[in-house]
């Protein structure tokens, strides 16, 4: 790569940044995530992980907020801060590892049908298209019933359940993209599938993957919530759903113990909102037209 | 049009033999010997597994169980729940009406308050009442289901039943079943409509922004309608159309929000038997609520397609 290239890619980036920073919305949804990022990785040293064990508590169980316990307790007698503040890192990853999984197979999907065209083409989108009328949540329920549980499985089944979306978007940009003269070009130079794709379309479509990227995250922290809540996470593990899942079942509502409803509910809230704030913004910002508009 | 039409509805069955064929994959081929699961800590011998897997046909090669799974499907036969011990399809029939009541009655109200905020925010962009009402839609768009459902039922208290969907000493005639049966939705259905409203309102007024610019719509003003007229007999209709995809689209939405509402107000439709059968494991009355949903909006999705065709006669003329 030349000096010049790298100088134009850093002032592309820069620009972006500051139209980015100028939003105010994308921005506070920006810092919300550092923040949250932050106190999940830290939450192994800042925190005593020996609170998460049914077998040392020392509180009673359903004790509503006091000056020890800030959110009260759940059913077992555990910190209700500890355990959202636990169940962050859980949902954060789960989230991210579906979401790369489903831009990963999305991608892969919407350049080979556009790029390929003809019947691999045909096969490709009709099998899109059957993927994005099929209830998403229904078939994740499905696969994660049928398979054994825990994180991977419950990777699994959002992320081959929410791709038809962006395999729709970048095979669309793909076939804008190989419709412009340089490509045309790279191929009478002898440019292969292989040149093509890596060094034209990928860069042209990734922006737009990094977009939808963001978008994606907050859809699946929300399916996450969903399958854990139906009681189809890992058991094992402390997550958001999981700890409404507990609340449903040992009946947090008729206890009236608004300090375990409120508290994963909010994060799974605050997250989402963060991401797609991040989102909308990034779009504004790469897609010109929308300027303005919102 | 018979061309297209015979090509959709072609289209439509193709995807719902699919939807059979994924359920014999999820619910067969993937779990392994379902008669190993059934019989899981219990003393069997080996007489029995073999007398089972011959009852259940289980032990053919997986082609020749496919086709008499195929061909069962195709009748409407399920098999046998293992929780209920009834034919899965009766179980569903039950549970059918429940379902249609709540998510028609609640997608219904969140069609018309999606759509008249939509209509008022893009019209009055930028005001207060519209950063209020979008900021509010994503806001509540982020809000899991479930969690909004436990909130409203713990904040509301003893106003409304937390479960169920009738109490069982409520005079028989029509008039206190129904007065009944409505006071246990009001909450069920009060989430489903947060939940799902905001989805239109935002689509409604993004794509009533499209046509804000339009020249169709100076033209309007210059005879002199008044402003609620343009927007009445001009531009909404204009923007009613990808609205009306988007509303069919979003079903899958409100299929998933009718599992997670049902299973917390205990409201006895198929999204709770979803959730008994997720729990049980009940395969084979999973696989029937799949097929079923999953067969129900892809039909949804053809109507949307047909119903946009009727309404929008620039599609037709190509």
């Amino acid at each position: 790569m030349t000096a010049i290239a790298w100088q134009r890619r850093q002032a592309a980036a820069r620009a972006t940044w500051r139209e980015f920073a100028s939003q105010r919305g994308g921005l506070a949804g920006l810092i919300g995530l550092a923040v949250i990022t932050l106190l999940a990785v830290l939450a192994p040293w800042v925190t005593d992980a020996s609170g998460l064990d049914v077998t040392r508590v020392t509180a009673r169980p359903w004790e509503p907020p006091s000056s020890s316990h800030w959110l009260g307790t759940d059913h077992n007698g555990r910190s209700v801060l500890l355990l959202t503040w636990w169940g962050t890192r859980i949902s954060l990853v789960v989230g991210l590892a579906a979401t790369v999984l489903s831009v990963l197979i999305g991608t892969v999907v919407g350049i080979a049908a556009a790029h390929f065209g003809g019947w691999v083409s045909a096969v490709l989108m009709r099998f899109t298209d059957f993927f994005l009328v099929l209830p998403s949540l229904v078939l994740a329920i499905a696969l994660s019933t049928v398979l054994p549980r825990g994180l991977g499985t419950i990777v699994l089944a959002i992320g081959v359940t929410s791709w038809p979306a962006t395999a729709r978007l970048v095979r669309a940009q793909t076939l804008a993209v190989e419709a412009r003269p340089f490509i045309e070009r790279s191929r009478a130079l002898g440019g292969g599938h292989g040149h093509v794709i890596g060094r034209h379309v990928l860069p042209a479509v990734l922006p737009l993957v990094f977009v939808n990227t963001t978008l994606t995250v907050a859809s699946a922290i929300v399916a996450e919530s969903t399958l854990s809540f139906l009681g189809l996470g890992d058991p094992t593990r402390v997550s958001w759903g999981s700890l409404l899942h507990a609340a449903n079942m040992h009946g947090a509502v008729s206890q009236r113990a608004w300090w375990f409803l409120v508290p994963p509910g909010l994060g799974v809230v605050c997250v989402v909102l963060a991401f797609t704030l991040c989102g909308r913004a990034l779009e504004t910002v790469l897609n010109p037209r929308l300027k303005g508009e919102r | 049009m018979i061309r297209h039409l015979a090509g959709k509805v072609g289209g439509a069955l193709v995807s719902l033999l699919f939807v059979v064929a994924l359920g014999f994959l999820l619910f067969r081929v993937i779990p392994g010997d379902p008669v190993v699961a059934m019989t899981r800590g219990r003393p069997v011998t080996g007489d029995q597994l073999a007398e089972l897997r011959a009852r259940l046909g289980v032990d053919k090669p997986l082609d020749e169980q496919f086709v008499d799974y195929l061909t069962a499907a195709l009748r409407g036969d399920f098999g046998t729940s293992y929780v209920y011990s009834r034919p899965v399809l009766e179980l569903i029939g039950e549970r059918l009406w429940p379902t249609v009541l709540l998510t028609g009655t609640s997608t219904v109200l969140a069609v018309v308050i999606g759509l008249w905020l939509g209509i008022r925010g893009a019209w009055r962009r930028g005001s207060r009442s519209d950063r209020v009402s979008t900021g509010l839609a994503l806001a509540q768009w982020a809000m899991p289901t479930f969690w909004l459902g436990m909130l409203l039922s713990l904040a509301t208290g003893d106003l409304f039943p937390s479960g169920g969907m009738r109490y069982p000493d409520t005079p028989p005639d029509f008039l206190s079943q129904a007065v009944d049966v409505a006071h246990h939705m009001v909450l069920p259905c009060l989430t489903m409509i947060a939940v799902v409203y905001a989805q239109y309102l935002l689509v409604m007024r993004s794509s009533l922004l499209e046509e804000m610019h339009a020249d169709y719509l100076t033209t309007a003003r210059a005879k002199g309608l008044r402003d609620d007229l343009v927007r009445r007999r001009h531009a909404v209709p204009n923007a009613l159309l990808p609205t009306v995809t988007l509303v069919f689209l979003h079903l899958g939405l409100v299929v998933s929000g009718a599992i997670t509402v049902e299973t917390v107000f205990s409201w006895p439709g198929l999204g709770l038997l979803t959730y008994e059968a997720l729990t049980g494991p009940d395969l084979p009355l999973l696989q029937g609520t799949f097929v079923v949903l999953a067969g129900a909006v892809i039909t949804m999705n053809v109507f949307a397609d047909l119903l946009y065709r009727v309404l929008d006669p620039r599609v037709r003329a190509s």
